[in-house]
């Protein structure tokens, strides 16, 4: 054992497992999607949902740079962002399912998760709706010296909403703690960001002389070390920032948009998949630096597995939240 | 005798917020030219200096970003006030208003809260054109989650906009821009008053009156008419739109059995529709005609003053309306 322990150990402790939290996450968040996808296909989960899988990188990236008290907001393709914050799954899938044990005791949904205890503002349907409320978020944390954070994920779309360059703006007149992360996964729902996107993302943020850099998002390892960096300076009080994660999704814009070759073709996803599939990539490195073996990560599939479809029976049994529930918490 | 002044709506409202700013330090307000110019209409001057430029914060024209901005604020433990120099510039708030503030708490289960108060004003008649003149309260009132104010009072403005500012939820506080000179008692000392409390701005017999805000004096003008002519008119001012007093509303129309309800946004869909149905539900019995409507034309404000003016309901009108029901 202590041999093996020596084979491994290349890099401080500290570091592998953060890395190893880092797989078991994105793992989660794969197999949290997979499930859902399962539950859609077999007609038990109502309405719609926007997966995360191929983008698991970005928000576990981001995250592992969070304080459990750092905000984040969220879009409709947001179950990645609440798993990598701390939401549990069990709780999860009862939001999804609109049980009464869900986050929002059912009323939100899969594009409204929300949660005050991992600082989760909530996700939002709105494209770019919730720029203002992180925004917001991040002007509190300054006005209170709370030394927080507020991380506001969008996908490349909002990049075509007005209310992002006004809350950037002010971010930066006033020198606000918010980090700006656009997940390009180069499609709006069904249509190409060559067709909408005019100039360059990264000067955009330029020209309210916000620090921008772009990042490969299928690079967990990158992600991270770029936010790090950057929730560093934003907290120590630089002033907002702006983040590009290149990535893609791996499936269609939502779980019923199956055939899409009129808008992207399967050559391209595949390459995408086999290529570079991030929990993949991670994976693969970490064996290849000898820091982990195969079957520790076997282990940790089997583990992640087996959570995801506890939480999953956990809900499906869950109860409904009661008629009389429907008119209550409209007003605080 | 507790001291009572007389002041101006303006004056009653930025009482209230410097009241409330000295009591909670987690109120501030931010808009457009409200710190050193203390905004167009005049209603903040001084505040910046007792505040500082942190908590009268003066933002980029950016209605939505700040509106937003305010509702994140709210959720993480700031009172914003969120002041919209034209009640016209809703349509750019909307999202914020109706998609977010409205709809936080409920979708996230009771978890989040947004105690967070827009105030914007209403009314025509001040020359500025089809951009600045509209009354759109109505238009908030539609949303469940928001909670709408119209004062019509200094004493109201002040007592509600301080239970604004103390409102879990987010509110949207109409202010007539015609009316911010107009005078009227106020205590001294401090006071709220409760949203969903209708006030009784005159009692009469004959006929009742709903007014709201810039209606209400029209509807005190017209009382005093009708009474040189022996008609007995009682004026209800809602206060709250949302919550509404429907009680009050109801029993005076059951004492009078006719009643007017005129209000300064479009009649069509708008306020004096529903608080001539909740009316119509409530004492249809009692009732010897139909509830009779009156609200702004169904046009966009011209600039031509006498055009203006004939978009706007009157005294006149008022007096005619209540004539005819009386047959
Ligand atoms: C304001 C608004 N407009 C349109 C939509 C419909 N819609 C939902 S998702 C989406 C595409 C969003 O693309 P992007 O921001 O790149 O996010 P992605 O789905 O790629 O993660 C659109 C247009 C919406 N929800 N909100
Ligand atoms: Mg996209």
């Amino acid at each position: 054992m202590a041999i093996a322990v020596d084979r491994l150990q290349t890099a401080p402790e500290a570091e592998i497992d953060q890395w190893l939290r880092m797989y078991r996450r994105m793992l989660m968040i794969r197999l949290f999607e997979e499930q859902v996808n399962d539950l859609y296909t077999r007609a038990l989960m109502p309405g719609l949902a926007h997966l995360y899988i191929g983008e698991e990188a970005v928000a576990v990236g981001v995250c592992e740079a969070l304080r459990s008290d750092d905000y984040i907001t969220s879009t409709h393709r947001g179950h990645g962002h609440c798993l990598a914050k701390g939401a549990r799954l069990d709780r999860m899938f009862a939001e999804l399912l609109g049980k009464e044990a869900g986050y929002c005791k059912g009323k939100g949904g899969s594009m409204h998760i929300a949660d005050p205890d991992t600082g989760n503002l909530g996700a939002n349907a709105i494209v770019g709706g919730s720029a203002g409320i992180a925004t917001g978020a991040a002007l509190t944390a300054k006005r209170m010296k709370t030394g927080r954070v507020a991380v506001c994920f969008f996908g490349d779309g909002a990049m075509g909403q007005g209310l992002l360059y006004e809350v950037m703006n002010m971010a930066s007149l006033w020198k606000l703690p918010v980090i700006y992360v656009c997940e390009n996964n180069l499609y709006g729902e069904y249509t190409s960001n060559v067709e909408t996107l005019a100039g360059d993302m990264l000067t955009r943020a330029a020209g309210f002389a916000i620090r921008g850099e772009s990042v490969d998002g299928q690079d967990v390892r990158k992600v991270h070390a770029a936010a790090t960096q950057i929730v560093e300076r934003v907290r120590a009080g630089a002033g907002p920032a702006f983040l590009v994660c290149n990535t893609y999704r791996f499936m269609g814009h939502h779980v019923g948009d199956v055939n899409r070759e009129y808008y992207r073709s399967k050559q391209e996803e595949q390459l995408w998949k086999t290529e570079r599939d991030p929990i993949k990539l991670l994976g693969d490195w970490l064996g290849a630096q000898n820091l982990t073996d195969r079957a520790r990560l076997e282990q940790l599939r089997i583990e992640v597995k087996s959570e995801v479809e506890q939480a999953v029976q956990f809900a499906l049994a869950a109860p409904y939240p009661g008629p009389d529930k429907v008119d209550q918490d409209v007003y605080a | 005798m507790p001291e009572t002044r007389e002041i101006t709506l303006g004056e009653a409202v930025r009482e209230a917020l410097v009241e409330e700013m000295r009591r909670d330090s987690r109120v501030f307000i931010c808009g457009e030219d409200i710190a050193e110019a203390g905004t167009v209409f005049k209603v903040l001057g001084g505040l910046v200096d007792e505040f500082g430029p942190e908590r009268v914060l003066d933002t980029p024209i950016s209605e939505a970003g700040f509106t937003g901005m305010a509702v994140g604020a709210a959720m993480t433990g700031m009172r914003p006030v969120v002041d919209i120099m034209f009640g016209d510039f809703s349509t750019l708030v909307m999202d914020q208003m109706v998609n977010q503030a409205a709809k936080v708490h409920y979708m996230s289960g009771g978890r989040w809260k947004v105690p967070m108060v827009m105030r914007a004003t209403l009314g025509a008649t001040r020359r500025s054109g089809a951009q600045h003149s509209q009354s759109l309260h109505a238009w908030f009132c539609h949303v469940p989650g928001l909670k709408v104010v119209l004062p019509a009072t200094p004493y109201d403005a002040k007592g509600l906009m301080k239970t604004a500012i103390r409102d879990d939820n987010p509110v949207v506080f109409f202010e007539d821009k015609m009316m911010y000179r107009l005078k009227g008692p106020v205590p001294a000392e401090e006071y709220t008053i409760p949203f969903g409390v209708a006030d009784v701005k005159r009692e009469g017999t004959d006929v009742t009156i709903v007014a709201t805000s810039s209606m209400v004096q029209v509807a005190l003008g017209a009382a005093k008419l009708l009474e040189a002519d022996g008609i007995s008119a009682e004026v209800i001012d809602p206060r709250t739109l949302w919550p509404l007093d429907e009680k009050t509303l109801v029993e005076s129309a059951k004492k009078t059995s006719r009643v007017i309800v005129v209000d300064e946004g479009y009649g069509r869909y708008g306020a004096t529709a529903e608080i001539a149905s909740a009316i119509t539900e409530g004492a249809f019995f009692d009732l010897e005609a139909p509830v009779k409507r009156i609200g702004a034309m169904h046009v966009p404000i011209p600039f031509s003053p006498p055009l203006e003016d004939a978009t706007v309901p009157n005294e006149q009108a008022v007096v005619a309306a209540a004539k005819a029901l009386l047959g």
